[in-house]
């Protein structure tokens, strides 16, 4: 008869028989999707960067049936959300305490990718895909952020937009295209509103349903870094794996509730949360005559901005050294003559283009080259790390100072991007930036050092 | 039509095998469907350039110079820009002949911001007239727009010297708009084509003589 034959009754026996992908999916990726039992605290923050990017979803579809994207009335449709449409100042708060939960989860759920080690084969392109997420979001971060036409939104998307300016022989046209005008104006609010509600959001679907399918191919990583799929049942079911559904929905939902509180504590009692999550300038609206006395992006952006800043004239010759070194180092490391040539052709070109006069580019070239590695970099994670064993537990203890390190250069550098620079403050963030650098780019090298621990066969797990 | 076919029992002519009419057909209408996809790429891609109304916007601007006291700045409105009039008192043009071996172009030789070569008659002062300083108030660096006029000593990034601080990324210009050394921005700011009608009202954005 060409219908499917099914093990469901009723209703949804009727559907699976017609369309059997639907339950099909429900069993790949919930009932018989097995997950490491062993999964600890770090692993909530997938399920909810999931919840936030609903969040982000339906407050924003609410958001934009009140909103103009008009440059004469931008600024005074988000004062009409806030003051006079019901709820309106509730649905701005969440949307715009969302986007730096949105961040807050994601930079968890990248840390604990860095300590178990999650990245590692078989799940690079789960990482690479999780990656360009990281990407997508920021541009979505760096559209919204306009919409609202306050001072900062418009200081920021003139700084960033005029980034581009910076790129030799196109950078003007190129700024200007992106623009629609000659300066930030009417054409880019409107085409960054098109932008941050269709455009990327479509690109994020995408990419998030891409980074699931991804995971569940392989399975899941876990804390001790073991692979479940090598211990199986006879029916070939991971015995130290428990199905997705309903063991982590349920435990993902119990920890949610804590996501919620700290959530609404933010919305409720403190959305600007002292200026940080809302800039105290972007309440006054967007005037092209003015900048006002300090401009910061918003927090998630700063350790990458220090990093722009941190990129002096002075600076070039200690990134030209740096470049030295690391070409060093990876000569000694690749054979043959020709891998040897490029390696060190490509650094010798990079090294003139940093110092030498009259052929050396712009320092402020190189900051923003600097910036788009350093937001790029973590992609490569999966082939920098070259330790013997995934987790942390299983590695030396120094190991996790050097990431202790890591994570205090992050966080200088984030705070140093929110304040304004001073010449001790540039020196600290250039400091900051060469260990930000380091820590990724000497990783082949430090992290197959020390002694490591043997790794267990199955993972360690005492139920409660 | 037949072709032929490699099986490990060596070619076998299969009829059909390989229709070269139909790879033939497949070939040009991928070719045909991808000179229409670049040819729809083209207005999609330039449709992001600006449009005819801003490309129009921006037409020359008076400024009534009677109004500006000696030493006062006013900002005018010039293709969406800010651009700076500055009445310089004489202690703020003898300033800029002091302070030319801390500026990275202290002749206005770079050409990415261009000065206009009637303006650079005497590159100490980059103006038609030396009280009147006429520049557009945007950053070199990246776009914002710097503060000032600063007297001296009265913004610790420019000490002695007179002049403007860029409050984003910390570059500060002399009140001849020269970039100093070591700061992020290595372009003087940009003097916008202008000319005198009298000696009270300036014309930006139109520097051509009147019939």
């Amino acid at each position: 008869m060409g219908l499917h034959a099914t093990q469901y009754r009723g209703l949804l026996g009727w559907i699976d028989a017609r369309m059997p992908s639907l339950m099909t999916a429900y069993r790949t990726h919930m009932s018989e999707y097995y997950a490491p039992k062993n999964f600890n605290v770090w692993y909530f923050f997938g399920s909810f960067a999931l919840m936030v990017l609903v969040i982000q979803f339906v407050s924003g579809i609410l958001l934009a049936m009140h909103y103009k994207p008009d440059s004469t009335l931008a600024f005074w449709s988000v004062e009409f959300i806030m003051r006079e449409v019901s709820g309106g100042w509730f649905i701005r708060y969440m949307h715009s305490t969302g986007a730096s939960f949105f961040f807050i989860v994601v930079y968890l759920h990248m840390f604990r990718g860095l300590l178990y080690g999650s990245y590692r084969k078989p799940r690079e392109l789960v990482w690479v895909i999780g990656a360009l997420i990281f990407l997508a979001l920021m541009a979505e971060s760096f559209f919204g952020y306009l919409l609202p036409w306050g001072q900062m939104s418009f200081w920021g998307a003139q700084v960033i937009i005029n980034l581009f300016s910076s790129i030799p022989a196109i950078g003007d046209w190129l700024s200007t295209w992106i623009r629609g005008d000659y300066v930030v104006g009417d054409a880019t609010l409107n085409r960054f509103f098109s932008l941050h509600i269709i455009a990327v959001p479509l690109a994020l679907l995408a990419l998030v349903v891409a980074h699931i399918f991804a995971l569940h191919d392989v399975g899941s990583n876990n804390p001790d870094g073991v692979e479940i799929k090598d211990h199986t049942d006879a029916k070939g079911r991971p015995l130290d794996g428990i199905p997705f559904h309903p063991y982590y929905t349920v435990h993902d939902l119990y920890g949610m509730g804590f996501l919620f509180m700290a959530y609404c504590a933010v919305l409720f009692f403190a959305p600007e949360l002292g200026g940080v999550f809302l800039e105290g300038n972007n309440f006054i609206p967007a005037d092209p005559f003015q900048t006002p006395q300090h401009i910061a992006p918003l927090w998630y952006f700063t350790p990458y901005y220090s990093i722009l800043r941190a990129t002096t004239a002075e600076f070039m010759l200690w990134l030209a050294g740096g470049t030295a070194v690391l070409a060093l180092l990876v000569c000694l490391r690749v054979r043959g003559i020709w891998a040897w040539l490029a390696v060190a052709g490509v650094a010798a070109i990079a090294i003139v283009l940093m110092i030498v006069p009259m052929v050396k580019l712009d320092p402020k070239l190189w900051g923003v080259m600097m910036m788009g590695l350093s937001v790029t970099v973590f992609a490569a994670l999966p082939w920098l790390d070259q330790s013997p064993v995934k987790s942390i537990r299983y590695r030396p203890f120094w190991h996790r100072i050097v990431i202790g390190v890591f994570v205090v250069a992050f966080v200088i550098l984030g705070y140093l991007g929110i304040n304004p620079p001073t010449p001790v403050r540039t020196m600290v963030a250039q400091v900051c930036a060469g260990l930000y650098f380091g820590f990724f780019f000497l990783m082949p090298w430090w992290s197959r050092m020390g002694t490591f621990k043997p790794v267990p066969d199955r993972v360690k797990f005492k139920a409660h | 039509m037949t072709a032929s076919l490699q099986t490990p029992e060596g070619p076998v002519e299969v009829d059909g095998a390989l229709d070269r009419e139909r790879r033939a057909a497949v070939i040009t209408a991928s070719v045909v469907g991808g000179i229409g996809c670049v040819g729809v790429a083209v207005p999609v891609v330039w449709s992001w350039a600006p449009s005819e109304r801003e490309k129009a916007a921006g037409g020359p601007v008076e400024v009534d110079l009677s109004s500006i006291a000696p030493g006062q700045m006013k900002i005018v409105e010039w293709q969406g820009k800010p651009v700076w009039v500055l009445h310089r008192t004489p202690a703020m043009i003898a300033s800029l002949k002091q302070d030319e071996d801390l500026l990275v172009d202290p002749l206005s030789k770079r050409t990415a911001f261009p000065t206009p070569p009637y303006a650079l008659k005497d590159p100490s002062t980059r103006s038609i007239k030396p009280e009147f300083f006429v520049a557009v108030g945007i950053c070199t660096h990246l776009g914002c727009s710097p503060s000032g006029p600063f007297a001296p000593d009265e913004n610790p990034q420019l000490g002695p010297y007179p002049g403007f601080f860029c409050p984003c990324h910390g570059s500060t210009f002399d009140l001849a708009g020269r970039v100093f050394k070591n700061k992020p921005a290595s372009d003087n700011l940009q003097v916008p084509p202008y000319k005198f009608m009298s000696d009270t009202v300036l014309v930006v954005g139109d520097d051509k003589k009147s019939a």
